[in-house]
């Protein structure tokens, strides 16, 4: 049995639904990631994981175990807060050590396992200082520090870096990353931000108003999404959802893409099975920016690469790519091109539209069809 | 130009500085002279207070009167002074303070980091005890003094400060303690701490400055009441303040003002002290409050 198994897990405040059935299974040492808009309930899931909000129903089980009636103290669990919590009144030493003091451990063990965290997180010289004498970095650290002390079975992240400046978060996901190899504990971590989710886990729960949208590893999320939220919600720029129309091509069916009045009818690269019935109706074609780009001509001659014409409306460069903004089908889309391809503001461009990866949506259920 | 217009700013500033020190400087001297000349004539004799000008300064100092009051001044028809009912206020103001103010710091805890259902009307309820005039309460709290039979005794004294201040403790505290980030608390039951080892170990070492002013306003408050002190002792258990009262309303042919003076700073001398020492968290406290993370 996994780490931690969340079967069917509800909470209600009220008549108001927060978690509609959650399911969610990890194994042990993954790195699990709960991402979502906020409000979606990720950070009250955490706390339930934590023993800190009762479960309405459902069950919770950590390390084989069912938790739902069990303390905080009782469910051998750590967790690392946004604010990092560290208390105000005591050292980082007597922070980190506050957990052992209190579970009994003998002055002497004490000691080392301090000893032995600081060395791991390189603060053997900030564990006299108070909070307040800490940077951010080193206050995460601390924070850190304290949740490895306990050696529990399961750590819980509630969107640790988000305090933190834009470079030292990137730092520190690295640190935390590298961390989760050394330790080889499971972690459930909470994080908005798509990035995060993107480089640190090993599994990703998408998340929507108290609903999983899409469980699996990143790559599975991010190349097979399962819904219009999901595809739009991970990826940075998101994904380009254009609205197509399916018609007649040839013997059989296809895509009607215009740009800037010229139409194309594109072939549908084996969806066509799926997409039968969508004749005559629109489809939403989703597509990510890396998957329109300047024409290679190696390329192109392969089953799924199509080349559009398209008028370049805007043009942001942002170092090792370019983004193009045209559009299509009365939709603005964004295109990743390199600096070297990339055509100013009011000029043309040929486009290479990648369909290995693409995904159609239903625009009435919002889900996959193909 | 840039110089002459900045110095221009400079000489209204200054000139702004003078007006604000100067006017600061009356308001000083005019909450200051009552203590000096309560001072001044303290430490005269009758003859010159007859014969002199109530600002000039004593010609023989004298502690005479300070030693009167102290020990030998008649207070209705004893005449030991007001010593006795000194340490009977503090008799009484010391456990008031001290058990308003950890009630007071423990309610607070949990009405703002224990919510349950209702705490919030609890936390009302509280509220509305700031605010029940001193004179609506006696007769019913006599009642209850003379049922609980501690009428008339210092326990008693203390019970009725306690009731009363508690509102005001609790509301110090809950206020305070709403503004310490609720993650401690959940970070300490993660640990494995307890409600009342999270209250010792990590929010009460957070909170001197509210200690301090819940200690000072306490303090001053119980001090100086008359009002309980008149009506709920009598006779050698009475506090300070009723004595002075009586000290000074009590004659032998001549009013002894340098008596009565330096009685009256007797009287007062404790709070100023308790605001001396503990000032300084009095302003931080009410006003900051706030734990950075």
């Amino acid at each position: 049995m996994g780490a931690l198994s969340i079967r069917n897990v509800r909470k209600s405040y009220g008549s108001q639904d927060i978690l509609k059935g959650i399911n969610i299974e990890v194994e042990d040492g993954e790195f699990l990631i709960m991402v979502g808009p906020s409000g979606c309930g990720k950070s009250t899931l955490l706390s339930m994981i934590a023993g800190l909000d009762s479960v309405t129903s459902g069950e919770i089980y950590i390390g084989g175990r069912m938790v739902n009636h069990l303390s905080p103290k009782d469910r051998d669990i750590a967790m690392v807060f946004q604010s990092y919590a560290l208390y105000p009144s005591m050292t980082a030493r007597q922070n980190i050590s506050f957990g052992l003091d209190i579970r009994r451990v003998p002055k002497a063990e004490r000691d080392q396992i301090v000893e032995r965290v600081a060395q791991t997180l390189q603060i053997q010289h900030l564990l006299d200082r108070k909070p307040a004498q800490l940077s951010g970095g080193q206050r995460q650290r601390v924070a850190m520090g304290r949740a490895i002390a306990r050696n529990p079975i399961l750590f819980l992240f509630d969107e640790p870096l988000s305090n933190l400046d834009a470079k030292l978060r990137v730092e520190m996901r690295t640190e935390i990353k590298l961390l989760h190899r050394r330790v080889g504990k499971t972690i459930v971590y909470v994080t908005h931000d798509q990035v995060e989710a993107m480089t640190l886990g090993d599994k990703i729960a998408v998340m929507r108003a108290g609903e999983v949208m899409q469980f699996g590893t990143p790559r599975q999320v991010y190349d097979d999404p399962a819904n219009l939220f999901v595809a739009g919600f991970m990826g940075s720029p998101s994904m380009n959802f254009i609205p197509s129309e399916i018609v007649t091509l040839g013997g059989g069916i296809g895509l009607r893409m215009v740009s800037d009045g010229v139409t194309q009818v594109l072939p549908l690269n084996g969806a066509e099975a799926k997409l039968k019935t969508y004749l005559g109706k629109e489809v939403i074609v989703g597509l990510r920016p890396e998957k329109l780009t300047h024409k290679v001509d190696a390329l192109c001659g392969m089953p799924h690469i199509h080349v559009i014409q398209s008028l370049v409306h805007v043009a942001e460069p942002t170092g090792p790519d370019t983004l193009l903004l045209v559009r299509i089908n009365g939709k603005d889309v964004v295109c990743r091109v390199h600096p070297d391809h990339a055509r100013a503001h009011g000029e043309n461009i040929e486009l290479m539209l990648d369909f290995s990866k693409v995904a159609y949506f239903d625009p009435q259920t919002e889900l996959r069809i193909a | 130009m840039t110089d002459r217009g900045s110095s221009g700013v400079q000489g209204v500033s200054r000139a702004g500085r003078v007006i604000v020190y100067g006017l600061l400087l009356l308001m000083c001297l005019y909450y200051l002279l009552p203590l000096f000349v309560m001072v001044s004539t303290s430490l005269k004799s009758l003859d010159e207070i007859r014969s002199g000008n109530l600002l000039s300064l004593p010609k023989n100092v004298s502690l005479e009167a300070w030693r009167k009051a102290w020990s030998g001044a008649c207070t209705g028809a004893i005449c030991a002074g007001l010593q006795g009912f000194f340490w009977n206020s503090v008799r009484f103001v010391a456990p008031a303070v001290l058990i308003t103010t950890v009630v007071g710091a423990f309610n607070g805890y949990v009405l703002a980091m224990w919510r349950f259902r209702g705490s919030d009307f609890m936390f009302s309820a509280l509220l509305i005890g700031c605010f029940i005039p001193f004179q609506v309460i006696l007769l019913p709290m006599a009642h209850t003094l003379g049922m609980l039979g501690i009428g008339n005794t210092t326990s008693g004294l203390v019970l009725v400060h306690v009731v009363y201040g508690l509102a005001f403790t609790t509301l110090f505290f809950r206020n305070y303690y709403v503004t310490v980030p609720n993650e401690l608390v959940k970070a300490a039951k993660i640990d494995g701490a307890g409600f009342f080892r999270i209250f010792w170990r990590i929010i009460l070492p957070l909170s001197l400055p509210i200690v301090m002013v819940s200690i000072i306003w306490q303090f001053t408050q119980i001090w100086n009441d008359f009002l309980f002190g008149v009506v709920f002792s009598s006779g050698d258990r009475q506090p300070i303040t009723v004595a002075l009262n009586n000290l000074v309303n009590t004659s032998t042919g001549v009013t002894e003002y340098n008596v009565n003076m330096a009685a009256a700073i007797i009287a007062a001398l404790p709070t100023l002290f308790v605001y001396a020492v503990a000032g300084k968290y009095f302003v931080r406290g009410l006003t900051a409050g706030a734990v950075k993370g």
